[in-house]
């Protein structure tokens, strides 16, 4: 078989049974079972329907605002001095990140089923207020669940959801943090599973959700591969984006898989460093296991445990990954690495210096290894980096870092 | 015969019930889980399952997620609760034992590995909340060849389509979670529960367990007349917290709580 072969088998993935290769899959208590089996009937009804499409790219066109940008950042790969750095602006979008393309998406699906209640997990808050957002415009009764180490991390975050009508719940068990918000978000589900729709907001759990998740999404590589041949008469060279679950950089990669010529990194949260075992990089440094719902790489200990991780992003502290990154990364499609927190600082400040744009720490890791990438080519190669979110959210914790209190 | 196989005749012959009480494995801590399975066969209790610790329980309350959090903290792990089941059985070779737990310790051990060394420790049944029938294709025949029986949940949103797909792998026993929601949630529904156990009936022989909801004679009695057994978790575990610092006290406790259960359920 062709390597073009091998990949545009990609694009059939995940099978009947939701794997992608060995990982994915539906490893959820019974009671899960049925709802899942039906948002996986709904949805392949659904993604097929032309009438479900139009609200959707309606949608995205007037209440997030699509398509966004791809900016040339001319002034950052001039100082840089190797590649063209274009961003995907998916900062720009209503809400502020690429969440809203997905939360559009599974509202949609709550309102067509009829679900009166919708929650949802959230790391940095973007998810959750991406859900709040929809569920304020659809009249639909909404609570997420968030570490209550997040929650202090994430305060503005936390009274925009608030402000949208949204019940915050803050998750005091475990490591207080993103893993325990979904657990806790799945034992609401297990619990009100009649009448509430659980809007994943990232490419793992269960399937469909990381089939849907990545679909809903993947409107941001479609956008972009577009746009490159229009703007540039190419296709890049290059894609980068961060991944925590990897919702962001599976909706960029995923319109990209059989173009051979367009390499591909996902950047993880490195922490202090791979080195030092305070990171959140399971694909770097984790092994395969199962956790929330499907078999993927994991951070876990010699019996098993789920370990806790480390990452100045809320959003990328995370101890798995989507199990369509697993795939990618073991047959080598995708080159899995790491930003630590310092070099995401400083690509932080850099680009908000060079091109007045303020990332959010999470697409700062993605502009971290971007940056010397960019350094290893040519002035004639195209990058995209994917913007994923603003960096407002994020103002307090540079700041603190800075010893300022705003 | 297996134990479950053995225990399940015996209980039918005398026209009684299976008490099954659940407890964390390790908690409070490692130490102590020996003598509490004793106690508990002492009071009453028919077969015991032993839940093996995991960071993330997803299906599970707060009342047994700090009880997997305290196990955890004082060392507990996968082997260590096969240690204590291999130690339990010195003393006890007829009182069957379930483990309960989640996957990813038993998948980082490896389905063989694990198989083996539980065999080898008498332990009689393994129930992995989530592994659905699905992906047990791989696993199930691991576990039979060892002679260990796999349990599987069957749930009150279970359709009849997949509860029969599900009883074509169970063995040992079906567990039927009597509630939508986590361990120690709701209270039950006695009437709706014998309704869909009398469904599952015509789709097995095996024996069918209700768990989830189930906190003091009354509630156990009323499930024994509709179930071949009655599993108690949360409330167990509940006294266990309370007692936490003064272990001594702990197997009093719930002697008490499972022979108020045992009377009512034989009367």
């Amino acid at each position: 078989m062709t390597k073009a072969n091998t990949y545009a088998e990609l694009l059939q993935l995940p099978d009947t049974k939701g794997h992608f290769g060995p990982y994915g899959g539906r490893f959820v208590s019974e009671t899960l079972s049925y709802a899942l089996e039906e948002l996986e009937n709904t949805y392949n009804k659904l993604s097929k329907d032309p009438e479900f499409q139009a609200e959707f790219d309606k949608d995205l066109a007037h209440y997030v605002g699509r398509p966004s940008p791809l900016y040339h950042a001319e002034r950052w790969s001039r100082m840089l001095g190797g590649a063209q750095i274009f961003l995907k602006r998916e900062d720009l979008n209503h809400t502020g990140a690429h969440k809203v393309n997905n939360t559009i998406g599974q509202a949609l699906l709550a309102k067509y089923t009829g679900k009166p209640r919708v929650i949802a997990e959230t790391g940095a808050g973007q998810h959750g207020v991406a859900t709040a957002t929809v569920a304020a415009r659809l009249g639909l009764e909404c609570e997420i669940f968030m570490g209550a180490d997040d929650v202090k991390r994430q305060s503005l975050n936390v009274y925009r959801m608030k402000l949208l009508g949204a019940k915050v719940h803050a998750v005091t068990s475990g490591s207080r943090t993103l893993k325990d918000a979904m657990n806790e978000a799945l034992r609401d589900w297990v619990t009100n599973v009649d009448n509430t729709f659980y809007i994943i907001g990232t490419v793992a759990g269960p399937h469909p959700y990381p089939m849907l998740v990545r679909d809903f999404n993947s409107v941001i590589g479609r956008e972009a591969r577009e746009q490159s041949l229009t703007q540039n008469g190419r296709l890049p060279d290059a894609l980068v984006a961060c991944v925590g679950g990897g919702s962001n950089a599976m909706g960029l990669f995923y319109p990209f898989l059989q173009d051979e010529s367009v390499a591909m990194y996902g950047v993880e949260a490195g922490g202090d460093g791979i080195e030092t075992g305070r990171h959140a990089a399971p694909l770097c440094a984790g092994e395969p296991g199962v956790l929330h719902g499907n078999r993927t790489y994991l951070m876990q200990d010699n019996d098993g445990q789920i370990i806790e991780t480390h990452s100045v992003s809320a959003g990328l502290d995370y101890p798995g990954v989507g199990p369509e990154h697993a795939y990618l990364k073991d047959i080598g499609r995708v080159n899995y690495v790491a930003a630590n927190d310092d070099e995401v600082l400083a690509a932080f400040r850099e680009l908000t210096r060079v091109e007045g744009i303020m990332p959010a720490l999470e697409s700062s890791h993605a502009l971290a290894y971007g940056r010397k990438l960019a350094q290893t080519m040519s002035p004639d190669q195209h990058i995209i980096i994917n913007l994923s979110g603003r960096g407002d959210k994020d103002i307090h914790t540079v700041a603190g870092i800075d010893g300022i209190t705003v | 015969m297996n134990r479950l196989e053995e225990k399940f005749a015996a209980l039918n012959a005398e026209g009684k019930k299976a008490l099954i009480p659940y407890i964390t494995g390790g908690d409070p801590k490692p130490e102590y889980t020996e003598g509490l399975m004793h106690a508990l066969v002492e009071a009453g209790a028919d077969m015991i399952e032993l839940g093996m610790p995991f960071s993330d329980p997803m299906a599970d309350g707060p009342v047994i997620q700090k009880a997997c959090e305290r196990a955890l903290a004082a060392g507990a792990s996968v082997q260590g609760v096969l240690d204590i089941v291999a130690s339990f059985r010195e003393k006890d070779s007829t009182t069957p034992v379930v483990l309960m737990g989640y996957l990813n310790p038993i998948e980082h051990m490896g389905y063989e590995t694990f198989a083996a060394k539980a065999k080898a420790s008498g332990v009689d049944g393994v129930l992995l909340v989530d592994l659905p029938p699905e992906e047990a294709e791989e696993v199930v025949p691991v576990f039979k060849e060892s002679g260990i029986d796999t349990i599987f949940l069957v749930a009150p949103t279970t359709t009849r389509e997949r509860a029969a797909k599900i009883a074509a792998h169970a063995s040992g026993y079906l567990y039927y979670v009597s509630v939508k929601g986590v361990t120690g949630s709701a209270t039950l529904d006695v009437a709706e529960v014998g309704g869909k156990l009398a469904d599952l009936r015509e789709l097995t022989d095996v024996p069918l367990a209700v768990g989830f909801g189930i906190r003091d004679g009354a509630s156990a009695a009323a499930v024994s007349q509709v179930a071949d057994g009655v599993i108690v978790g949360s409330v167990l575990v509940n006294c266990i917290a309370e007692l936490a610092e003064t272990p001594e006290k702990i197997a009093p406790a719930l002697q008490e709580r499972i022979k108020e259960m045992r009377l009512a359920m034989d009367a």
